[in-house]
C-alpha cells in the first residue's frame, strides 16, 4: 500500500529525514517510535504534504502512484489521513459542518452527490457512540476551548468518519488519561480491517497495549534504525532508546 | 531541492485577483442634468421633482451650510478629493410614463435586474420581499405596497414621501442627521435625488423584510439617497439594503444618509450588503462610499445595524446610534472586507443618554492585497446614562503581510455606575489551519471561505436567512478568486 524509499526532507534548510525507507501493507499496524527530535512527526507531516517541508530526494508510493507530486487535499481524497499532534482550531466552524464539509469535498472528487443529512447524522451518530462521543459535542467549534484529550478524540472521530485507507496517528496517545486512552485505542482497533492500515507514531509504550503492532521501527536522527515485531515495543520500554541509537551514531558517524 | 512549498505570493495573487462581477451599464435613455452645483442645480433638482416649496427651502439652506464647510480628513483612508464641479448631481432613468404595474418596466431595466440577480416578479413570489429599487437616483419600482398598505404600513420612495406624506417627512427628515451633521450629510440634504421612506404605525410588526436595492448606473454621476425609516411606538420593521455599481475608470461619489427613528417600545433591524465597485487593482475607479447613517432610540427601542461591506474604493461609514430612551438598545454587527487597493474607515458610535441603555458591538474586519481596513468607534456615555452597559468586540483577520488592520476606539464615560468592556484581537488566516482543511480534503480555496466564514459567523448570523446567503457568496468573491 505504502512504500517510501531513501525519503529525505527538511524544513528551512535543516534535513531532518536523512533516507527513510517503510513499507506498509493493507491489515497492518505500524508502530515508529523514537526519542524527540528524531523525525517522526515530520515524517508524518511530508506523508500528509505538509507544504512547510521540502523533499530533498525519495519517493513515497501509495498504491503505486508518487504521492509527491499530489496536493495534499488530493492525497486526502485517495484514503490519508493525519490525526495532528496538535489539532489545529477553527473558530466558528462547528464539528458537524467541518465534517460536512470534508466529506462533500471528498464526495464531489469522487463524483458522488452530497450525502443526505439524515444519513450523515446517524453515521456521526453510529461513530460517536464508538468513541463515547455525546451529541452535544457536534456543535462545538472545532477545537476551540477543547481539552488535550478532547481534540484527540476529535480527530479519531474524524477518522472514523472518513474511513481512510491509511490512517497515520501523530502522538495521538499525548494528553490522554488512561480512559479515553482506553476509549481511543478501542475506537481505532474497531475500525481497523483487512483493507485498511495504520500508522502509530508515540514516544512511549502504553498506547500500544491497548492497540497491539504488527511491526514496530525506531527513528532516530532521520534514519529508522532498527525494525522488529510487538517485543520490540516491550524491549524499548524496559531499556530505554540509548541502546540502539548509540549503535546507529556509530554507524552513521553522528 | 524539490520545493513542495507553495509559494505564498502566487496564492496571495490569484487570491486577490477576481474581477468585478457586476461590472455591466445599461443602455437606458437618461434625463440627466449637466454636472456641477450650485444654487440653481439644487433648484432644477427640486423643480425635476415636483417639490413644495418647503422642501426647496430645505435644500437651499443645506446647500449654503454645505458651501461653508470643509471635507473631513480626519479618517485613515487616502485619496484625492472628488472636485464637485465635475459631478453630475441628477440622473434619472427616462420613464416615458407612470408604471402601474412591474410588467410596463423598461425591458432594459429589466434586464438589469435580472443580472443583478433580482428578478422583481420571483422575489415577488417568493421570497414575500418588498423591494424598492433605487437606481441611480429614481425609484423606480416598488412592489407590494397595497399589501402593506393594509396595515398602515408605508413603504415608497422618498420623492413620493414629500408628496404623500409631508406631515411625517417634515416632522423627522434631519432631525437624527441634520444638515449641518457634517460635509456629506450637507451635500447630500442640498442634492438627494431619491431613496426610500418607510413608516410603521403604532404595533405594528411588518410581515416581510422591506429591501432597497441601490446601483449607480449614469457614468459620473453621485448617487445621493436619503432613507428614512420610523418605527412608530411598539412597531418592528426588518430593512435590508444592497447595493452593486457598474464599473468604471472614474471614480463615482456615493454620499448617502439614513436616518432612523424608533419610537418607545419599536424594534428596527437594519442590513445591509455593500458591493459597490472597489476599484481595479491598480486602484483605478471604485465608489467613494461617504454614508451617515444613525438612529435614535427612544423608551426600550432597540436599533440592530448590521453589514456586510466589501466593496467601495473608500468606505467612510459608521451606522451609529442615540440611545435616547431609558432602557434602550444599540447594536452593530459589522463585516468590513478590504481587498486589493480598497480602503476602509468603518465603525459605529453609541451615544448613551438613557438610563440603563445597553450597546453591543461586534466588528469584524478582513484585510487581503495591499488594502487597509480601520475600525473606528465611539462609545460615549453621558452623565445621566447610568447603569449603561457597553461590550465591544474587534477582530481583524489579516492574509498576507501587505495589508494593513487599525483599530481606533474611542471611550467616553461620565458616570460611575456603567460597566464597558472591550475586546480586541488580530488574527492570520493561518498556513496550518489550511494545512488541516486540506488534509480532510478541503481544498484551500473551500478553506479560505471556511475560516472565513467560521470568523464572521457572528455577524453573518445576524442577517436574514436570504441575505446571509448573499452575503457568503459575496465574502467569497471577494477574497478568493481562482485559487487552486
Amino acid at each position: 500500500m505504502l512504500k517510501i524509499e531513501n525519503l529525505k526532507a527538511g524544513i528551512e534548510g535543516v534535513e531532518i529525514l536523512k533516507g527513510v525507507n517503510l513499507s506498509v501493507n493493507s491489515g497492518e499496524v505500524h508502530a515508529i517510535m523514537g526519542p524527540n527530535g528524531s523525525g517522526k512527526s515530520t515524517l508524518a507531516s511530508v506523508i500528509a504534504g505538509n507544504e512547510c517541508y521540502e523533499v530533498g530526494a525519495g519517493s513515497i508510493l501509495f498504491e503505486g502512484e508518487d504521492l509527491l507530486d499530489l496536493d495534499p487535499d488530493q492525497r486526502a481524497h485517495k484514503g490519508i489521513f493525519l490525526s495532528f499532534q496538535y489539532p489545529v482550531e477553527i473558530p466558528g466552524i462547528s464539528v458537524s459542518n467541518f465534517i460536512k464539509t470534508a466529506i462533500t469535498e471528498k464526495r464531489k472528487v469522487l463524483g458522488l452527490e452530497p450525502i443526505s443529512a439524515k444519513d450523515l447524522l446517524s453515521k456521526m451518530r453510529e461513530k460517536m457512540e464508538l468513541l463515547n462521543i455525546k451529541i452535544g459535542y457536534l456543535s462545538r467549534n472545532m477545537n476551540e476551548g477543547f481539552s488535550g484529550g478532547e481534540k484527540k478524540r476529535n480527530e479519531i472521530f474524524q477518522m472514523a468518519m472518513m474511513k481512510p485507507k491509511l490512517a497515520i496517528l501523530d502522538e495521538t496517545d499525548s494528553g490522554l488519561d488512561i480512559d479515553a486512552l482506553r476509549t481511543v485505542a478501542n475506537g481505532v482497533t474497531k475500525l481497523k480491517n483487512k483493507d485498511n492500515a495504520t500508522i502509530i507514531i508515540t514516544h512511549y509504550q502504553r498506547l500500544l497495549d491497548y492497540i497491539i503492532p504488527d511491526f514496530v521501527h525506531v527513528l532516530h536522527d532521520g534514519r529508522i534504525i532498527k525494525s522488529g515485531g510487538k517485543e520490540l515495543a516491550h524491549e524499548l520500554e524496559e531499556k530505554g532508546y540509548d541502546w540502539i541509537t548509540k549503535e546507529a551514531d556509530k554507524k552513521w558517524g553522528c | 531541492m524539490k520545493q513542495q512549498r507553495l509559494s505564498e505570493d502566487k496564492l496571495l495573487e490569484q487570491v486577490t485577483s477576481t474581477e468585478y462581477k457586476y461590472g455591466f451599464t445599461t443602455k437606458i435613455d437618461s434625463d440627466t442634468i449637466a454636472k456641477g452645483l450650485s444654487e440653481d442645480v439644487v433648484r432644477l433638482i427640486s423643480k425635476k421633482k415636483e417639490e413644495p416649496q418647503w422642501m426647496l427651502d430645505y435644500r437651499l439652506k443645506a446647500y449654503h451650510t454645505w458651501l461653508e464647510m470643509e471635507e473631513p480628513d480626519w479618517a485613515n483612508v487616502n485619496y484625492s478629493k472628488p472636485d464637485y464641479q465635475e459631478i453630475i448631481y441628477y440622473s434619472a432613468p427616462k420613464q416615458k410614463k407612470k408604471l402601474n404595474s412591474l410588467d410596463d418596466l423598461d425591458p432594459e431595466l429589466k434586464k438589469t435586474f435580472d443580472k443583478l440577480g433580482i428578478s422583481l416578479n420571483e422575489q415577488k413570489r417568493l421570497s414575500g420581499v418588498a423591494v424598492d429599487i433605487v437606481m441611480d437616483s429614481v425609484s423606480v419600482a416598488t412592489s407590494f405596497k397595497s399589501k402593506l398598505a393594509e396595515l398602515g404600513i408605508i413603504f415608497c420612495s422618498i420623492s413620493e414621501a414629500i408628496k404623500e406624506h409631508p406631515e411625517l417627512v417634515k416632522k423627522y427628515l434631519g432631525t437624527v442627521v441634520p444638515a449641518r451633521d457634517n460635509f456629506f450629510a450637507a451635500l447630500n440634504a442640498a442634492v438627494f435625488s431619491d431613496g426610500s421612506f418607510c413608516y410603521i404605525p403604532k404595533g405594528s410588526k411588518c410581515p416581510m423584510e422591506l429591501s432597497t436595492y441601490f446601483r449607480i448606473n449614469e457614468a459620473g454621476t453621485g448617487q445621493f439617497e436619503r432613507t428614512l425609516l420610523i418605527a412608530d411606538e411598539g412597531s418592528y420593521v426588518s430593512y435590508l439594503e444592497g447595493c452593486t455599481a457598474p464599473q468604471r475608470d472614474e471614480n463615482q461619489l456615493h454620499a448617502a444618509v439614513v436616518e432612523l427613528i424608533a419610537m418607545d417600545n419599536a424594534e428596527i433591524k437594519y442590513s445591509t450588503v455593500q458591493n459597490w465597485y472597489p476599484g481595479d487593482k491598480e486602484g483605478k475607479g471604485g465608489v467613494f462610499n461617504f454614508v451617515t447613517k444613525r438612529g435614535v432610540c427612544h423608551k426600550k427601542a432597540k436599533i440592530s445595524w448590521t453589514q456586510v461591506e466589501t466593496g467601495s474604493a473608500i468606505t467612510w461609514k459608521y451606522p451609529s446610534c442615540i440611545l435616547k430612551g431609558d432602557g434602550s438598545i444599540g447594536e452593530f454587527f459589522s463585516v468590513a472586507v478590504t481587498n486589493n487597493l480598497q480602503q476602509a474607515d468603518t465603525g459605529t458610535k453609541m451615544i448613551h443618554l438613557g438610563k440603563n441603555s445597553k450597546s453591543t458591538i461586534i466588528a469584524k474586519g478582513i484585510c487581503a492585497g495591499k488594502s487597509n481596513g480601520s475600525y473606528r468607534g465611539l462609545v460615549q456615555i453621558s452623565k445621566g446614562a447610568k447603569n449603561s452597559r457597553n461590550f465591544s468586540q474587534c477582530d481583524s483577520l489579516l492574509m498576507g503581510d501587505k495589508c494593513g488592520s487599525h483599530t481606533f476606539p474611542y471611550i467616553e464615560v461620565k458616570n460611575s455606575s456603567s460597566k464597558i468592556e472591550h475586546e480586541a484581537t488580530t488574527s492570520k488566516i493561518g498556513e496550518d489551519q489550511i494545512f488541516y482543511c486540506n488534509q480532510r480534503g478541503i481544498g484551500t480555496e473551500e478553506a479560505i471561505a471556511l475560516i472565513v466564514n467560521g470568523y464572521c459567523k457572528d455577524v453573518l448570523n445576524q442577517l436574514p436567512m436570504e441575505f446571509a446567503v448573499e452575503a457568503q457568496k459575496l465574502l467569497e468573491i471577494s477574497l478568493e478568486g481562482s485559487v487552486g
